[in-house]
């Protein structure tokens, strides 16, 4: 297995794990990490692929800086969400019914 | 843009003027708002006499818009279209008229007359619509326009009368918008054109022309009322007075008639129609229509609700004209187009006035009417003979044409139907004038709130115009042979649409 | 001018973050108006002379940025700004004075325009990932301004499904690049070829599924209800018009771009979203049908009329297509931008958010009620209105390939939105019962509405310039 293909793999396997994790798990403190898990695996999919002979491509590693600056301000909204829900209703889940 | 461009847009004009400054009007501003109901009128009537003027000299007037590539919102004023339109401009007039009288003092005008203003140019599009497409957008434009009329009264009643009236047009218009696409997409247009359009496309499609038929008149039938898509036609008339009697007699149900009249003609042409096998299916739904509004009409006490079937049966006489394969026919079909709108507006007239004045909407309550309100009884006389198709009136002419026109055709099972219904006509009218004249005057009204003052038996705006349009019903009947009467307009169109030959006939 | 699109938003959306909360409503009418000129300009220079590029900053790609705009992007521009300007007048009488919901509106208004604007621009997939995620976050905040434990839940449900939208887009271009090398979707249109390797494959199916997350196509719609009919109603209103399209323009732009010859080779890849988008009819109508409170009726409908957009993709192969959808989109955003307007005003008037609760309105706010007709006249394609048109283009279109199941599910969808749109106004020509409330509303909120929903409508009479500028490629 060559070096490019064992990232690329890694990374698939983080993004669906993190996938996962958005979508299954409640609490929505470990759903905010899982989707960084998930933008990881992402980022290092991108980078891991693109390495031509071994030598780093160096516009996916722009990309990446790029999206790492996206995820971190998805994260920081995500955690202001939450908080302000924390504040409001003392719980740290989302109601199954609270959409109707 | 021309000036023979500029009047049919002119036509439309106005009467969606008026009514779009209708609605911006507050409600206390009745002068305002009458004076532009009757200016919008009269300026209407004038124009349409322009064009009458100018389609008898040979002048044509048509202007047409690309709405997308290759589809045109179009219009055109020919002869067919003009009797439509002066129909409806002329029964206009009368019904704004009496709408001020009978909404006086009512609440939310302002939203009544801009919706009836609307309905009437909807009506005006339908009547000049060039082509398919156009004939649809006005066509739904008119349900649209028609159901805040319908449930004006916001009762839970009017919205029930309102939601049947929206269930069969909405999906009749489905109906008919596909048969329309179809049509669009085998011939790339769907432009009106004597003698037809569909019949450029050969023989291997006939199969498809005839399913295509059958969707139109599916969608045309809902609006004409042809049984068994008459339905919502009784349940309407919980609107008030004016809207049965200019829309649910006149401008809907005459919409989907019309319709039926061009795609015959002008869509199929006449001959093809009659080549592929599509009149005597159509014949036959008139003459059921016909034989089954009259019967149900026997049964029903509610004096709107019995006229609303007898719509029901007289508005397939014209289907059942178009049906018959020949010149007679079609002029009895399209010259009752003309007389029934005159003669049923004239009944719905009086019967909004002895509701309005005395209370009284069922037949059973009528008893010695005539001594109380004679003029609107002697109106309502008129109007119910003509229907019976009683010598001198209007009616008279349309069923001496329809009876020759089937034995010229040859079919004469269709003059049975007509001799049926008009037994049937008398069976459920001649009830009623021998409650009204004959019956002795009851202690008391249903609910009278109309003092009589000398011979003005109720208020002249409702008064007049039931006696203006029975006066047309009788001129119409009298002098038939006139230059400018409906039947010498019908022999016009007629001779337009069957060129080699020639309409022969004695009055 | 291209560029001035992206940036106008972005400075003033600054500058009224600068000035504090619920300030800087002139500077966004300015700008919003200098952006409609902008926008309109741009459409007359490519009509007059086709595509237009500009590489920014001087760099062209592979290292810099490309900004392109075709008749597509042209036309969505057009869009985001008419909808966006009548919409911002509304907010300014929407808003009270100190009102929470307002505090950071103006400035994520202007984000979200900037975002809009920047990716209908985009020349590459890697620009249309950021432009979307930025996007994608001012929406969320604009969701969550209310403030209230309701909206921050929505808000919150909201960011996961976009979030997880765009990851597996970006996962998506990860794997292009990695296979190709570029992300210049001009580039790649050639590479791309039927015999594509299996990478490939999975890199477009995670793409277009995640922005159909991100579009609310049924089966992915869960989000869209509870945001769009939490949200206060300009939020609403931008949401549902044009915020919701924008992943639709992606899908749509990979479709007939860089994917152009896997999706003609495959069947069931063209029938996928199809299907999806006549589920999504049937069941965003029933929901709609069935809804107790107004503006959950019109969120649901919402995600029925996005169904019609994905029953474009089996009939791409034909001319005229591209029109028809965008007819449809105009149509749409339009009329929806005016039906969450005339619901707001509803709301506000009778204060209550139930479709019960409308009994009377008709008589007390008729030129609402007026323009929650008009846009429902257009969602359920009746004429005179761009809804009718977009109908009869898809309508025509299936039977030209005689997919009669399109056809039926146009028309049905129609008439199943009539039942919803009359529900309301049925409701509203009631008499009003006994001591019913009804609280005077500013004028402007009345008008804003109407002139969006009379908008939809006109278009329905003049669609030729439209036509002709999407035709431009």
């Amino acid at each position: 297995m060559t070096g490019e293909l064992l990232f690329a793999s890694v990374g698939v396997i983080l993004f669906a794990l993190g996938v996962a994790g958005v979508l299954l798990i409640g609490h929505l403190l470990r759903r905010v990490l899982a989707f960084n898990v998930m933008g990881s695996g992402a980022f290092l999919v991108l980078v891991g692929l693109a390495q031509r002979n071994g030598i780093a491509d160096p516009v996916p590693q722009a990309m990446v800086l790029t999206g790492i600056v996206v995820a971190v301000a998805a994260t920081a909204l995500a955690l202001a969400l939450v908080r302000r829900l924390y504040v409001l209703t003392g719980k740290l889940e989302l109601s199954q019914d609270d959409d109707e | 843009m021309n000036f023979n461009e500029l009047l049919p847009l002119a036509v439309l004009a106005s009467s969606l003027l008026p009514g779009l400054l209708i609605f911006t009007l507050p409600e206390s501003w009745v002068g305002l708002r009458t004076a532009l109901n009757l200016f919008g009128a009269l300026i209407k009537l004038a124009l349409v006499l322009l064009l009458i003027l100018g389609v008898q000299a040979g002048e044509s007037y048509g202007v047409h818009f690309a709405v997308l590539p290759g589809l045109d919102l179009a219009f055109k004023a020919d002869a067919l279209g003009l009797l439509f339109i002066t129909l409806s401009a002329v029964l206009w007039l009368f019904t704004t008229l009496y709408a001020i009288g009978y909404l006086e003092g009512a609440p939310r005008r302002s939203r009544f007359f801009g919706f009836f203003s609307l309905c009437v140019t909807a009506t005006m599009g339908i009547a000049m619509a060039a082509n398919l497409f156009t004939f649809f957008v006005f066509y739904e434009l008119l349900t649209l326009a028609t159901f805040p009329l319908v449930v004006h009264r916001g009762t839970e009643a009017s919205m029930r009368g309102g939601t049947t009236y929206l269930v069969y047009t909405l999906i009749g218009g489905a109906v008919l918008l596909t048969g329309i696409i179809w049509l669009h997409h085998l011939l790339g247009h769907t432009d009106f054109a004597h003698a037809g359009i569909a019949v450029a496309l050969g023989s291997a499609y006939d199969g498809q022309l005839q399913i295509i038929f059958l969707l139109l008149l599916i969608g045309l039938g809902v609006k004409a009322a042809i049984v068994p898509l008459h339905g919502w036609l009784p349940q309407a008339m919980v609107a008030p007075a004016p809207v049965s009697a200019l829309l649910h007699a006149v401008a809907v149900v005459k919409a989907g008639a019309f319709g039926i009249v061009r795609i015959v003609y002008e869509v199929y042409g006449i001959e093809f129609a009659q080549a592929l096998g599509l009149l005597l299916p159509l014949a036959i739904f008139a003459a059921v229509t016909i034989v089954w509004g009259s019967f149900r009409a026997l049964f029903q006490d509610d004096l709107k609700k019995r006229l609303a079937f007898s719509t029901v049966s007289q508005v397939s006489y014209i289907v059942l004209g178009v049906a018959l394969f020949g010149p007679i026919g079609t002029i009895g079909g399209l010259v009752h187009l003309v007389h029934q709108g005159i003669m049923k507006i004239t009944l719905f007239f009086c019967a909004g006035n002895y509701a309005e004045t005395l209370g009284i909407h069922k037949v059973s309550e009528m008893n010695g009417v005539g001594r109380r309100m004679p003029l609107t009884s002697i109106a309502f006389t008129i109007g119910a003979l003509g229907m019976m198709g009683a010598p001198l009136t209007a009616g008279a002419v349309s069923k001496a044409w329809l009876i020759d026109g089937a034995s010229a055709a040859g079919m004469d099972w269709a003059i049975w139907v007509l001799w049926t219904s008009s037994l049937l006509n008398a069976a459920y009218f001649l009830p009623i004038l021998w409650r009204t004249w004959f019956k002795s005057v009851p202690k008391a009204w249903p609910g009278e709130h109309v003092a009589a003052r000398g011979w003005r038996e109720t208020a002249w705006l409702l008064l007049l115009p039931p006696m203006m349009t029975a006066a047309m019903t009788l001129l119409a009947g009298m002098y038939s042979s006139n230059q400018m009467s409906p039947l010498s307009w019908a022999k016009l169109i007629a001779e337009r649409e069957y060129l080699h030959e020639m309409i022969i006939r004695a009055p | 001018m291209m560029v001035w699109l992206i940036l106008l938003p972005l400075l003033w959306a600054s500058f009224a973050f600068l000035l504090g909360p619920g300030r800087g409503v002139w500077l966004a009418m300015a700008g919003l108006l200098a952006q409609l000129w902008l926008a309109y300009a741009l459409a007359e220079e490519i009509v007059a002379s086709g595509v237009a590029e500009h590489a920014v900053g001087g760099w062209g790609a592979p290292l810099g940025i490309d900004l392109v705009a075709d008749g597509l992007s042209a036309a969505m521009l057009l869009l985001t700004q008419c909808v966006a300007l009548p919409l911002a007048v509304y907010a300014s009488a929407y808003f009270k004075r100190d009102d929470p919901a307002a505090t950071y509106f103006w400035p994520l208004v202007g984000f979200l325009l900037a975002g809009l604007n920047a990716l209908f621009l985009s020349a590459d997939l890697f620009n249309s990932y950021v432009t979307l995620e930025l996007l994608g976050l001012a929406a969320v905040g604009l969701v969550a301004a209310g403030g209230g434990a309701q909206q921050i839940a929505s808000a919150l449900r909201y960011l996961f499904a976009t979030l997880v939208g765009s990851g597996a887009y970006l996962l998506g271009v990860a794997l292009i690049y990695g296979t190709y090398g570029t992300v210049s979707t001009v580039t790649l249109t050639p590479l791309i070829g039927a015999g594509a390797p299996d990478l490939v494959w999975i890199a477009g199916g995670l793409m277009v599924v995640g922005l159909m997350l991100k579009t609310a196509l049924f089966p992915f719609h869960f989000w869209l209800p509870p945001a769009h009919g939490g949200a206060p109603a300009p939020v609403s209103a931008l949401l549902s018009a044009v915020v919701v399209k924008a992943s639709f323009y992606l899908i749509l732009r990979l479709w007939i771009g860089p994917f152009s010859s896997l999706t003609v080779a495959a069947n069931l890849v063209v029938w996928l979203p199809a299907l999806l988008g006549m589920l999504a009819v049937f069941w965003g109508s029933y929901q709609a049908i069935r809804a107790e409170r107004l503006k959950m009726l019109v969120a649901y409908s919402t995600v029925a009329q996005l169904g019609y957009l994905f029953l474009i993709f089996p009939l791409l192969v034909s001319a005229g297509a591209l029109q028809a959808v965008i007819m449809q989109v105009f149509a749409h955003g339009l009329a929806k931008a005016a039906m969450f307007a005339a619901a707001g005003t509803l709301i506000k008037a009778t204060g209550q958010d139930t479709v019960a609760g409308l009994a009377g309105v008709a008589e007390r706010l008729p030129v609402t009620l007026f323009a929650f007709g008009l846009a429902g006249v257009t969602l359920m394609g009746l004429p005179p209105s761009s809804g009718f048109l977009a109908k009869w283009q898809l309508i025509e279109l299936a039977l030209s390939q005689q997919y009669w199941v399109i056809a039926f599910v146009v028309l049905v969808g129609g008439l199943l939105a009539a039942v919803y749109v009359f529900r309301v106004l049925r409701q509203a020509f009631l008499l009003a019962p006994a001591g019913s409330v009804v609280m005077p509303v500013p004028r402007t909120l009345e008008w804003t509405a109407f002139v969006l929903a009379a908008a939809s409508v006109l278009l329905g009479l003049r669609g030729v310039e439209l036509m002709q500028l999407v035709g431009i490629t």
